[in-house]
């Protein structure tokens, strides 16, 4: 099984490489869409850990995104004065995994406080946080207050997006479906039941927000130096239920399922601009549709049966 | 007597929070999910009021008060069919389906009505002045200005207090909604019609909801169709505050909510952090009281 997996982590780089290689003869436009595309599966991916397999039901991904990509944002702003630019790509990857772990960081804060509670309750206190991130940077004239960061280098290229999202589906598919990864979907089961094994909710609770924070915070580096301009009024509310709708259209805790509609959702708006005034309508009536009709997620049938949640 | 302003200013405020909240918290005590809907419905309630104005200018003289307050009933009444219609489409389909899936589709049902209002065929996403309905005064109480408007609020959201505990408590109906919060089968084996009392949760929830649209877009510089998000989501973090599915409580957390921002508010320094502010108050009283000021903690049982 795992070396089934590594055989996939290391192809997936091998085809992000080879297609970033040939990358100037594209479209700037397509190219910008596929960028985008491997920064939604990160971020749906790392959701899935924490909504779908460990069933605590978060509202407050994009705070988290937010956190790295500032973070990292500021990082390369400070240093890209001082050192050369041949050390472009090794500052980058500082960058993101300055973002990373400082938004894992703000993971553990949000994930210590929120044991005791469940449901709706944490749903509402990761919301409040992911609004009380934005509102930090709204207000912090280090980050540019209301206006953000500008002027961001363009260091993100298919490859860096590709591979890295492949990185995330691979760390968090491996760590679900390890010995220790099976304490995850258990906590999702039944906590009392989890505990009574001698797993501790709370442990699993918190590794879970932690390492999605941390991927989050990977992918607001990335669209930090993808978009080269950040403002705190991206990553609000919205921005976290997209990410939401993709685990949900996707499938709770099955990460081929949530990886096709992070895809579908992201290519989607996109496809959808000639109906600009209509777009974002059909968007909410897709939602209000699905769950009426496919709870489960759009992308979840026997065939993939082989994902955890069975 | 800067903080006597700041009191008046807050109790405003919290009253207008406290009739938002009272709607989270009665849906939630029946149908145990958080109506994300809610706050356009507010929203869809001062719009009411924005297009009946005029045509109650026709009736009665301008700015008087029983032409307000008509239009404030009739903007309730409008509201209340729109929630029950909301809850009839997309929530009754669901309703014996995980929270999980009725919390996204009220999530979709929000989104539908904000963008669908945005739409320049419906309202437009421009801001529009809100007319007015009475007119406005204000008192000196021995140095502290008063407006008449900071009076009439807390008024207004007494009086509905009052009305909403007694169908609550005295009526027939009231007593079925307690029961039907209490548990869904044993209120059906006892002849209580589940849909029906459901519904009027909804249509009650909602008249308060346009009754707060209407007072807070007196006082907000004009309506959008994303007004209601703001005061929405300081009301639900009331809800939750006071104990999600508790009236008093959700009552108790809107003014408290209230007061505490205006006087952060005040506060140099802090005022930069408004937003922030109720989220924090909102974490920190769950840190210490996970289930609210007056929920109930309660254990799982195996």
């Amino acid at each position: 099984m795992h070396w089934g997996a590594k055989r996939w982590l290391l192809a997936s780089v091998a085809v992000a490489f080879a297609v970033s290689y040939f990358s100037e003869h594209f479209n700037r436009y397509y190219l910008g869409i596929a960028v985008d595309v491997g920064i939604s599966v990160i971020l749906a991916v790392s959701l899935n850990l924490i909504n779908g397999y460990t069933g605590q039901f978060s509202l407050g991904h994009a705070g988290f995104m937010a956190v790295g990509g500032f973070t990292a944002a500021k990082v390369t702003l400070e240093l890209s004065k001082t050192l050369p630019p041949a050390a472009a790509p090794a500052l980058f990857v500082v960058a993101m995994l300055v973002g990373g772990l400082v938004a894992a960081l703000a993971g553990l804060a949000v994930g210590l406080p929120s044991l005791r509670l469940r449901g709706d309750y944490l749903a509402i206190v990761t919301l409040g946080f992911g609004e009380i991130i934005r509102v930090v940077f709204q207000t912090s004239e280090t980050f540019g207050a209301a206006t953000g960061l500008t002027g961001i280098p363009k260091f993100t290229t298919l490859f860096w997006a590709w591979s890295v999202a492949a990185l995330a589906v691979y760390v968090v598919a491996s760590l679900v479906n390890s010995t220790y990864g099976r304490g995850f979907i258990c906590v999702h089961d039944d906590e009392v039941a989890a505990s009574a094994m001698g797993i501790s909710p709370t442990r699993y609770k918190v590794t879970a927000f932690v390492a999605g924070a941390f991927f989050a915070g990977i992918a607001g580096a990335l669209y930090a130096h993808h978009k080269q301009v950040l403002k705190p009024d991206g990553f609000d509310f919205m921005k976290s239920i997209d990410i939401v709708v993709m685990v949900i259209l996707g499938g709770m805790g099955r990460t081929a399922g949530v990886i096709a509609a992070a895809v579908l959702l992201t290519i989607l708006p996109e496809a959808l601009r000639g109906f600009a005034d209509y777009r974002m309508i059909i968007y909410a009536l897709l939602i209000i549709g699905l769950m009426m009709a496919r709870p489960q997620g759009l992308f979840t049938w026997p065939l993939w049966g082989k994902s955890a949640r069975e | 007597m800067d903080w006597l302003q700041q009191l008046i200013n807050g109790l405003a405020l919290g009253s207008i929070y406290a009739l938002i909240a009272l709607g989270y918290t009665m849906v939630y005590g029946v149908l145990r999910f958080i109506n994300f809907a809610h706050s356009d419905v507010l929203m869809l309630g001062a719009f009411a009021a924005f297009f009946l104005a005029p045509g109650m200018e026709k009736l009665f003289p301008a700015q008087s008060y029983l032409g307000a307050f008509l239009v404030l009933v009739l903007a309730a009444a409008i509201c209340a069919a729109i929630g029950m219609l909301i809850e009839l489409l997309a929530y009754r389909p669901l309703r014996n389906r995980p929270k999980l899936t009725v919390l996204i589709t009220a999530i979709g049902v929000s989104l539908f009505i904000e963008f669908t209002c945005q739409h320049k065929a419906v309202f437009g996403a421009a801001t529009r002045p809100f007319p007015k309905l009475i007119p406005e005064r204000s008192f000196n109480f021995g140095g502290v200005i008063v407006g008449s408007h900071d009076l009439l609020v807390p008024a207004v959201t007494a009086v509905l207090l009052a009305v909403l505990w007694f169908i609550v408590q005295r009526t027939k109906t009231g007593t079925a909604m307690r029961a039907v919060s209490f548990n869904h089968q044993a209120a059906a084996l006892m002849g209580v019609n589940i849909n029906r009392i459901i519904s009027f949760t909804f249509g009650l929830g909602s008249a308060l909801a346009a009754v707060a649209g209407v007072l807070y877009a007196m006082k907000a510089p004009g309506i959008e169709p994303l007004m209601g998000i703001q005061p929405g989501l300081r009301a639900f973090i009331a809800a939750v505050i006071g104990g999600i599915g508790n009236l008093p409580g959700a009552a108790l957390g809107g003014l408290l909510l209230g007061l505490l921002e205006t006087f952060a508010g005040g506060i140099p320094g802090l005022s930069n952090y408004r937003d922030g502010i109720a989220f924090a108050i909102l974490i920190l009283i769950l840190l210490f009281r996970p289930a609210g000021l007056l929920g109930k903690a309660q254990a799982e049982k195996v």
